[in-house]
């Protein structure tokens, strides 16, 4: 055993290495995002790169006052906030009925909610776009709010439905005993015992919500354009504004990805439908 | 738990969730199976009409279309079997514990925060551009001529993009899941003389034989709705070369404006994604019967 000791450390150490460079290649992108945001347009473009300069807010400065990044940032406050609040509104009752007054359908109906998610936004964007061009609701954040709460209400009720299964039914029950009605017991109970739950799963609804591009480029111009958009125009071969494109391009991930470090360890949970945890 | 409280109203907190989903899902799709069986065109209103199955015959016959289904295809294929081979290595590689482990984990899930638009346009722009992106630089300094990705190979430059996006989900999925695989039988295992290769082959593998059914059926259903990163970097070409069913479906609903054509197209990609929706249902189905 004993002579086997330096050989066992030199395998643990470079594995820890190895596991830093893949990490580093891993994270490089978005690394290199972050760095190119603080050139200038001419030192982003030049080749060799610059891995030295001297870093300028301008790129921050021009998107704030020109790009009118704060309309954007606002439509997806706006939007995926908007979408997490009605999302949640809908699914945390639903997840109480389904966890504590099941029927001999209730695994039936979570099985077909989950069904819907996968229904590809293709097979229903004809009708969708005509029913949002005659409602009128091109363009409008009510319509990507809805939107977006029904694409992530088979994912809330699945990850709500699990934190709640995981309570003790004795809680509830003493909240009963007490004379506490249903949205009593709701709220002053169940809510705050599984907030840690509630919280992440918000933050799942949240994140999936800023991130979705597909309705969000295909039903909005301008009005309503969130973030993903607004990246999105930077595309046009003839504006090769790299460094603004990393500028714009940080601003929108770095809350996500903050949240998205917070959170990591629950997501699985909602992402796999409770499936893996 | 369910026998001994049994109230009607409780259950009716249910249904606003249902009927909202129901409508979701019926509405529209009625209307696409309506519209696919009609010659509808929105530059010419008022001239609809039934054409039977004519627009499934059209898609069927337009060579575009089996290309679209074919790179569908090659995408979630290429995309499932890279993240979920890459994610099964990387997480054996870092769950053992070693300086700065935490670090190391959040920085290989962050690829999965950053939007779509985004991770494609950096990806273009910063990293592949043939002049002046930093892939470029790095081929010239081994000597290499720099290659122009998204012009000389399309595909394979989309399937790099999401593949970054979709890596870190897998590692996410298979740390955690490691994490609950049993360490003193793996010591156990050790102990017994089994080297690493066995110890991955019995007992880490068939752990993970859940959990990486999961990954592949949860990212096929976001694969086979790859849009974004294909409309901000290649539209879809040079040709055909990059156009999915999603993106075939795009064009022709809101740039020909063809609604019976795209509805058409729609259907089939609801039947291709409902192929694999059966698999996940009823895997999930049985982890929900397992408790």
């Amino acid at each position: 055993m004993a002579h086997n000791r330096p050989k066992r450390r030199l395998v643990r150490t470079l594995r820890a290495i190895a596991s830093w460079l893949v990490a580093l290649v891993v994270f490089f992108p978005i690394l290199w995002m972050l760095v190119t945001s603080f050139k200038s347009e001419l030192e982003a473009f030049s080749m060799p790169p610059h891995f030295v300069f001297s870093p300028t807010l301008e790129n921050y400065r021009e998107i704030l006052s020109r790009a009118n990044y704060l309309h954007y940032a606002w439509n997806s406050i706006v939007t995926a906030g908007g979408a997490t609040l009605l999302g949640m509104a809908v699914a945390v009752p639903a997840a109480y009925a389904f966890a504590y007054h099941p029927t001999k359908r209730t695994k039936d109906v979570l099985l077909w909610m989950l069904s819907t998610k996968m229904l590809p936004g293709v097979g229903v964007l004809v009708p969708i776009y005509l029913i949002c061009r005659d409602l009128d609701m091109l363009d409008s954040r009510l319509a990507l709010v809805i939107i977006f709460a029904l694409i992530n209400l088979p994912i809330m009720v699945w990850m709500i439905y699990t934190y709640f299964r995981d309570i003790p039914y004795d809680i509830l029950e003493a909240a009963r005993m007490d004379g506490a009605g249903t949205w009593q017991t709701m709220f002053r109970v169940l809510i705050p015992v599984s907030r840690g739950g509630l919280a992440s799963t918000a933050l799942l609804c949240l994140i999936l919500s800023w991130n979705e591009a597909f309705w969000s480029l295909n039903l909005t111009t301008s009005s309503a354009a969130p973030l993903t958009a607004l990246v999105a125009s930077f595309s046009s071969p003839e504006g090769l504004f790299w460094a603004k494109l990393s500028a714009v391009s940080t601003l929108a991930c770095a809350p996500i990805l903050v949240l998205g470090w917070l959170s990591q360890r629950q997501l699985v949970r909602g992402l796999t439908f409770g499936a893996v945890k | 738990m369910s026998a001994r409280i049994r109230k009607r109203p409780e259950r009716l907190l249910a249904q606003p969730a249902i009927i909202m989903l129901l409508v979701w899902m019926i509405v529209p799709l009625a209307m696409t199976l309506y519209f696919s069986t009609q010659y509808y065109n929105l530059l010419y209103p008022g001239k609809s009409s039934f054409v039977g199955l004519e627009n499934f015959a059209y898609f069927f016959t337009y060579p575009s279309f089996w290309t679209s289904v074919l790179n569908t295809i090659v995408l979630v294929g290429s995309v499932l079997a890279i993240t979920v081979v890459g994610g099964v290595l990387i997480s054996i590689l870092v769950d053992e514990s070693f300086p700065g482990q935490g670090i190391v984990r959040m920085l290989l899930i962050s690829p999965f925060f950053i939007m779509p638009t985004v991770a494609a346009l950096v990806w273009k722009n910063l990293l592949m551009n043939p002049v002046s992106g930093l892939l470029a630089w790095v081929w010239k300094l081994f000597g290499a001529t720099p290659v122009n990705w998204f012009a000389d190979w399309p595909l394979l430059s989309i399937i790099i993009v999401v593949s970054w996006e979709w890596l870190p989900f897998a590692i996410l999925i298979f740390v955690t899941a490691l994490q609950s695989l049993d360490r003193e039988q793996l010591e156990a295992a050790r102990m017994d003389g089994a080297r690493g290769l066995a110890v991955f082959r019995y007992l880490t593998l068939p752990h993970l034989a859940r959990p990486i059914a999961v990954v592949v059926m949860v990212e096929a259903i976001f694969l086979l709705n790859i849009f974004a990163e294909i409309f901000v970097t290649t539209n879809g070409g040079p040709g055909d070369a990059t156009t999915n069913v999603p993106y075939l479906v795009y064009t022709q609903a809101l740039l020909e404006f063809d609604v019976g054509a795209a509805s058409a197209g729609g259907l089939v990609a609801v039947v291709l994604a409902n192929i694999m929706a059966v698999f996940l249902i009823r895997l999930i189905g049985k982890s929900l019967t397992a408790r």
